[in-house]
């Protein structure tokens, strides 16, 4: 079975989705690929009701002819229609651990790519950043989701963005007691953005709810964590507002500063990015003939723009250019709610002064900040500290330094995520023996040739 | 305008220990680089600190440099992470055991101890090697170390002896006594020193210097699944030879317990982009050698550039054509061993004293009469084999 389709779309989530199921409704032979197990990305993750929209989707997709590779990661994109694989969950082998039966590596060849590859939470450091039981907002969530028992704990959920009040509402309708919700961003600035939004309905709606679900639940401006204390895990969070400062004593800290989008694979294609995403003309291709990029990494808009933008891509690249620019005027007209957003959560330069000097900047390879600031650029911090080094290749600390110290990073290569050494050399063909792929092609195999 | 005794153009290890020497000696030292302390080869390459016998010369000059590093390690911080772990030159087969004893016989006539490995000792020492292996030679004295902090070791140490650093601060011309800044600024200088690396022919057009592309990758840690740094001695049949694109067997163990997988060389690239055929090639080559590598996870790769001359040896001493400028570059993969042999050869030369090995076949005056003769010069006076071992 040698690996070739027209369409490859990486990244599950809500643009990816309605990328695949669009060019797969239009006739297109369609692959999607994402690391999860599941499809649905970080904000249609299973473990709580969806909402209706996710629902939809995911049953379209199910009914659609898309070959799903669900657990692989791509890791390289050798050429712009060439992708490689690796399958997910394949952990580092201890010498001593023998060979990793569920290893596997597979090369893609398609004729448009579509790049999907959603947005991740920045975290900014704070003295006790690294504690158990301090993560990102989307993170404590999403361990919510998968199980992390809530009920009856005490959660303070901090950072900027629309997030923080998903993640309070859903948190509380778990019985967990959330004590307060801190957006660093100030009251005068949320008024202005939530004017702007009288244009956006559904969303103005949206926040209304979960401010709804959480009204027992004080919501602070201007106001931020600036040390989370414990012993062995988090036992309270110093927060600040204006000159106050005071301790909530806490059981776990969700704290994401907004979004930064995952725009390492678009860069290693060589995709113009500017001011930190990816840029593409109406229709969503990049700057590189035959890709296309949908989603928060063309601009933070959230589930409705994703999907918009999902489309548009899928169409474009199934050569549906006229139904492509008719949606995409639908797209002009969002644009506005992400320029907003973007405002909106801007952060505020004193939450430069949030790290002392002994806080961890780098926790894969314990970087501290008074290690980092001697430095004029990330590549100088990175040769001399090693901060951003490690398996996480600074997609967490990349985006604390380029908030601290303006540092931009240097350029992507591969492999996009640690992977394993044999996957360097060019994959086995053919590379794919996965049953449940298998399956899906004979799907599509049979819907072909059903009338 | 600002007046000093010399000005060294290139904070790579090579300019960083130079920068030492000099300021050592009294001298009022300024040290320019475009990007910062250790931001080129120095940043892409192994740290292997190695004896090398390509030509005498270079063993020469690998062999003098080798023990200066040895002399210094005991004041190298933590963070240089020096490991004294040795060199393990591979051998697959009788031919290339004859090689290991050929090479124990040379270096123990220059005063470098080895010790000659068979097939079971060799299994002992680095059990995770394929089956059988002839055996190998054993370089006790060999070591590794984290290039970007070594330079900044030496920097530092230039810096307290009152050297000054300009960074980042690109060069845009450097000779007859004047080094020009992009920001307008003239420095003013008795001695100029390239220490440019690839770069240096830019300064200093006509310049027999070509960039040499290698590709490193780097793993998680795996503590102890090597333990010492591991090359191939099969140049002999299958490696780097001087003009085409070549792969070879090194792997080296960090004090991290990271593991640096090499190496490639290739002419030609230009940009700093994966050549995924050569990747492939360098880690199957290693797979050759340690089956289970494959199954180690690869965190990052990268590239770099060496900076080679055509007779292999670099260029270090006074550039005849400007009686102020002095040269210290062209050390492709062995400028992290040679950089502090190269700046008491290079303070020698600035201050009229005979050094400690014969500076005359590094001299850049060599090629002041065309590469050619260079070439000739080279492979008469010295029995050059056509192979090498890579750094980067």
């Amino acid at each position: 079975m040698k690996w070739s389709i027209d369409i490859l779309v990486v990244g599950a989530g809500p643009a990816g989705i309605a990328a695949a199921v669009t060019a797969a409704e239009a006739g297109q032979h369609v692959g999607l690929v994402d690391d999860n197990p599941v499809p649905g990305g970080q904000i249609w993750r299973s473990g709580a009701p969806l909402p209706v929209t996710a629902r939809r989707w995911q049953a379209r997709l199910d009914a659609s002819s898309v070959v799903r590779l669900e657990g692989w990661r791509v890791f390289d994109c050798p050429e712009p229609n060439v992708v490689r694989a690796e399958r997910n969950g394949f952990k580092p082998a201890h010498p001593d651990a023998g060979i990793d039966e569920n290893r596997d590596c597979a090369e893609l060849r398609c004729r448009a790519l579509i790049l999907a590859t959603g947005a991740r939470e920045r975290f900014l450091p704070f003295p006790g950043w690294t504690l158990p039981n301090v993560m990102g907002a989307g993170g404590l969530d999403a361990m919510v989701r998968g199980g992390l028992p809530i009920a009856g704990k005490r959660a303070v959920i901090a950072g900027t963005g629309p997030l923080l009040l998903a993640v309070a509402a859903h948190l509380a309708a778990r019985q967990a007691k959330v004590e307060v919700v801190c957006e660093q961003a100030p009251l005068s600035r949320l008024a202005r953005f939530a004017a702007g939004m009288l244009t956006e309905p559904a969303k103005l709606w949206q926040g209304a709810r979960y401010r709804i679900t959480t009204r027992h639940t004080p919501y602070r401006t201007g106001c931020w964590p600036i040390a989370a204390h414990g012993r062995d895990r988090l036992e309270a969070v110093t927060l600040q507002q204006g000159r106050n400062r005071w301790e909530v004593p806490c059981d776990y800290l969700g704290c994401g500063f907004h979004l930064v989008p995952n725009i390492e694979l678009p860069d290693l294609l060589g995709c113009r990015i500017e001011d930190g995403f990816v840029a593409t003309d109406a229709l969503l291709q990049t700057s590189v003939p035959g890709v296309y990029c949908a989603g928060e990494p063309t601009g933070i808009g959230g589930v409705e723009l994703s999907l918009l933008e999902g489309q548009i891509a899928a169409l474009a690249a199934s050569g549906n250019v006229d139904r492509a620019r008719s949606l995409a005027r639908q797209r002009r007209r969002r644009l506005g709610f992400v320029r907003a957003l973007q405002q909106a959560c801007a952060l505020d330069p004193q939450l430069r002064e949030l790290p002392q000097e002994d806080t961890v900047v780098c926790r894969c390879e314990d970087v501290r900040h008074r290690e980092l600031h001697e430095h004029a650029t990330w590549r100088q911090a990175k040769l001399h500290t090693r901060c951003g080094m490690g398996p996480c290749q600074g997609r967490v600390c990349g985006a604390a330094a380029e908030f601290l110290f303006g540092w931009h990073a240097g350029s992507v290569r591969p492999p996009l995520f640690p992977a394993s050494v044999s996957s360097l050399v060019s994959p086995r063909e053919p590379a794919l023996a996965d049953e449940s792929l298998v399956a899906a092609n004979a799907f599509h195999e049979n819907a072909k040739e059903t009338p | 305008m600002s007046i000093s005794d010399v000005v060294i153009v290139g904070a790579g290890i090579v300019g960083a220990a130079c920068a030492r020497e000099c300021a050592g000696r009294g001298l009022r030292t300024i040290v320019v680089d475009a990007l910062g302390i250790g931001s080129g080869a120095t940043a892409a390459g192994m740290g292997h600190i190695v004896v090398m016998d390509d030509s005498p010369m270079q063993l020469a000059l690998t062999v003098y440099s080798q023990r200066l590093w040895r002399e210094l390690s005991a004041e190298l911080p933590a963070d240089v992470e020096f490991e004294p772990c040795g060199t393990l030159w591979v051998a697959g087969d009788d031919e290339e055991m004859d090689e290991v004893c050929r090479k124990r016989a040379l270096y123990a006539s220059v005063g470098v101890d080895s010790e000659i490995l068979d097939g079971q000792a060799l299994a002992e020492a680095e059990p995770r090697l394929r089956r059988p292996l002839s055996g190998a030679l054993l370089v006790p004295s060999d070591a590794v170390l984290y290039p970007p902090c070594a330079a900044g070791y030496l920097m530092r140490e230039a810096v307290r002896m009152g050297a000054q650093l300009l960074a980042p601060q690109r060069v845009l011309s450097a000779g007859k006594g004047r080094v020009l800044l992009e920001n307008g600024t003239e420095l003013h200088a008795a001695r100029i020193v390239n220490a440019c690396g690839v770069d240096a022919a830019r300064l200093l057009p006509g310049l027999p210097i070509r960039k040499r592309r290698g590709h490193l990758v780097i793993t998680d840690r795996y503590p102890g699944f090597v333990r010492h740094q591991l090359v191939e001695l099969g140049y002999l049949k299958s490696a780097h030879s001087l003009t085409m694109d070549s792969v070879a067997f090194n792997v080296q163990p960090r004090r991290t317990g990271q593991l640096l997988i090499g190496s490639s060389r290739e002419y030609g690239a230009e940009t700093s982009g994966v050549n995924h055929a050569l990747l492939a090639a360098m880690v199957a080559r290693a797979q050759a050698y340690l089956p289970e590598i494959g199954e180690l996870q690869a965190t990052r790769v990268w590239t770099g550039f060496r900076a080679a001359t055509p007779d292999k040896l670099p260029l270090i001493g006074p550039w005849p054509e400007d009686n102020t400028l002095f040269l210290a570059t062209g050390h492709e993969g062995l400028g992290i061993t040679t950089s502090l042999a190269t700046a008491k050869l290079l303070a020698s030369a600035m201050f009229g004293e005979e050094a400690e090995i014969p500076a005359e076949p590094y001299l850049p005056a060599r090629y002041l009469h065309g590469e050619g003769d260079a070439e000739l010069a080279a492979g008469a006076s010295g029995k050059r084999r056509d192979t090498e071992k890579s750094h980067v």
